[in-house]
């Protein structure tokens, strides 16, 4: 355990924002996915909701540099993304979770965790215990040695989360981390998140509404590539009335949410 | 810091340390204690002090740590072969079948040429050698072709290097197979290599426009149609392959190796919708 305090953790941060957006359109093939969408986000956990095809994987992926952005400004950590950016050191301090991440089957879990980690130039010499950190987190110490084909879906979805935070990421970045996490699994993951979220910028992609209230510091609402709402869960469960479709408050404020644009959009014809 | 000789801390400082000399000031504690944290050779003397002055300490410690031992439930994590991890580090997995199936072409051409070896027709070995290793280069930075490819591209290593790596692994197969096929054949070993080397150089150059598995494709079939289907079918080699044409080889090799560098940055992702 080293105590000594790197002068890199002592440097004030240079940019007010973790994820700052400005009229932000990025494409997904060749259809405006994210069409002008502004957003400043900074440390804590932020839930991204948004029906289906509203642009939460594209905005993810861009987010993650995957992606360019076809149009708008972006910045990551203070550093703008653009043509000439020097992504590798930007890179080092993002955490990605895809919707659909591919693995080597061959690969054990802590293999894969260790090549993540080496892919992320994490210091040879921490990679083993920061590996195994990052494998306790999520809960699979006891299968860190199992072939990834082995694992259930839940368990992948975990491995998934492990390698994203294996080299304590700045900006985390989790595409439905929940997808095929059994109940007692969400609840950890819940807390995990609230960790996480300490002492970095957690975007999560969900569409189960409860997940956000649970964990979440902020919603952020996206509809058809922009923003609808951003708040706390509780502003968000304020919002609803009684006769919006929804089983909890959180739920029928984000469906009344949901309906505004439509209402604004008819209104404009 | 007090009783220190040269940059590290001197014995009768450790020693007060550890037998906790009350007359130690606080800050020499601290700045030693600090000290430590960094300096193995230092640690290694306060080890020797404590068995010196203070064994009680270790007989303690040799208790904590077998309680430790009996209550851990997980074993250490087993020590896995380093040459393994860094072939991976070299080659992904995914890489394999391209390359088997690379080594079965360049066998089977030396095969057919056996066969052929009382006609009087073109080498298949030669005509193939330069194609061969596309299949291993394509599917050495192309996101269909690589699972990983989603996670790889989004991680500081993605990059050049990482490309040449990999492609340094296709050659590494590829050229001593096709050397050796060479040699049985009786082809010259210039002929059968240089325009290898030009053409896997060519795919990382074109593909820094239209993603690696693109230009395999492209450069791969634009061979099949200028070289091997005519030679086949005049059953003369093409003009191409004659030793009068190396120097063009030669300069097509060091063309494309400028234009990686130049263009060195697109490979910083995978190809598709991506960052330039």
């Amino acid at each position: 355990m080293v105590r000594t305090v790197a002068s890199a953790d002592l440097a004030p941060t240079t940019y007010a924002w973790h994820i700052h957006a400005r009229d932000l359109r990025v494409r997904a093939g060749r259809r405006a996915a994210v069409n002008g969408l502004d957003l400043r986000l900074g440390q804590g956990v932020h839930g991204l909701l948004g029906p289906n095809g509203a642009g939460k994987t594209t905005l993810i992926r861009s987010l993650a540099t995957v992606l360019k952005p076809d149009g708008g400004e972006l910045e990551l950590l203070g550093r703008r993304i653009g043509g000439r950016t020097d992504l590798r050191s930007l890179r080092k301090r993002i955490g990605y979770l895809p919707q659909e991440f591919g693995y080597y089957p061959r690969f054990t879990l802590r293999e894969f965790v260790e090549y993540m980690a080496w892919l992320k130039k994490v210091d040879a010499r921490d990679i083993s215990g920061a590996v195994q950190r990052a494998i306790e987190r999520v809960g699979l110490a006891d299968r860190a040695d199992d072939r990834m084909k082995t694992l259930s879906g839940g368990m992948l979805r975990r491995a998934g989360i492990a390698q994203a935070i294996v080299n304590d990421p700045d900006v985390l970045l989790l595409d439905e981390p929940t997808v095929g996490l059994d109940p007692a699994q969400r609840l950890e993951f819940r807390t995990l998140l609230r960790d996480l979220g300490e002492r970095a910028c957690v975007l999560v992609s969900t569409h189960l509404v409860e997940d956000v209230a649970a964990s979440c510091t902020n919603v952020v609402l996206v509809a058809e590539g922009q923003l609808v709402f951003e708040g706390t869960p509780e502003e968000v469960a304020a919002l609803g009335d009684p006769r919006d479709v929804g089983d909890s408050p959180i739920e029928r404020g984000y469906t009344a949410l949901l309906a505004r644009p439509r209402v604004r959009r008819e209104a404009d014809r | 810091m007090s009783g220190t000789t040269g940059p590290h801390a001197g014995r009768d400082l450790i020693t007060a340390y550890v037998t906790g000399d009350t007359t130690l000031p606080a800050d020499a504690e601290w700045a030693l204690e600090a000290h430590l944290e960094n300096c193995a050779p230092c640690r290694r003397h306060v080890a020797e002090a404590v068995a010196t002055h203070t064994p009680t300490v270790n007989t303690l410690l040799d208790r904590v740590w077998a309680e430790v031992a009996a209550t851990a439930h997980d074993l250490p994590a087993p020590v896995r072969s380093p040459l393994l991890r860094a072939v991976r580090r070299w080659a992904p997995p995914s890489q394999l079948p391209w390359l088997l199936m690379s080594v079965l072409v360049v066998l089977s051409a030396l095969g057919i040429d056996m066969l052929a070896r009382e006609r009087d027709v073109p080498s298949l070995v030669l005509l193939l050698a330069p194609v061969v290793p596309l299949l291993g280069v394509a599917a050495a930075w192309s996101q269909r072709l690589d699972p990983m490819g989603e996670l790889t591209a989004t991680t500081p290593r993605a990059g050049l290097r990482m490309v040449l790596r990999r492609t340094a692994v296709v050659l590494g197969v590829v050229i001593p197979v096709l050397a050796v096929a060479g040699g049985i054949v009786g082809v010259s070993p210039a002929l059968c290599l240089l325009p290898c080397l030009a053409f896997t150089v060519g795919t990382l150059a074109l593909g820094t426009v239209t993603g690696l598995r693109r230009a395999a494709a492209l450069l791969g079939s634009a061979w099949a149609v200028g070289a091997i289907v005519p030679s086949l079918a005049t059953a003369r080699l093409s003009v191409l392959l004659a030793p009068e044409s190396l120097p063009v080889w030669g300069l097509a090799v060091t063309v494309s190796a400028l234009a990686i560098t130049v263009r060195a940055r697109a490979f910083t992702t995978l190809p598709g919708t991506e960052l330039p």
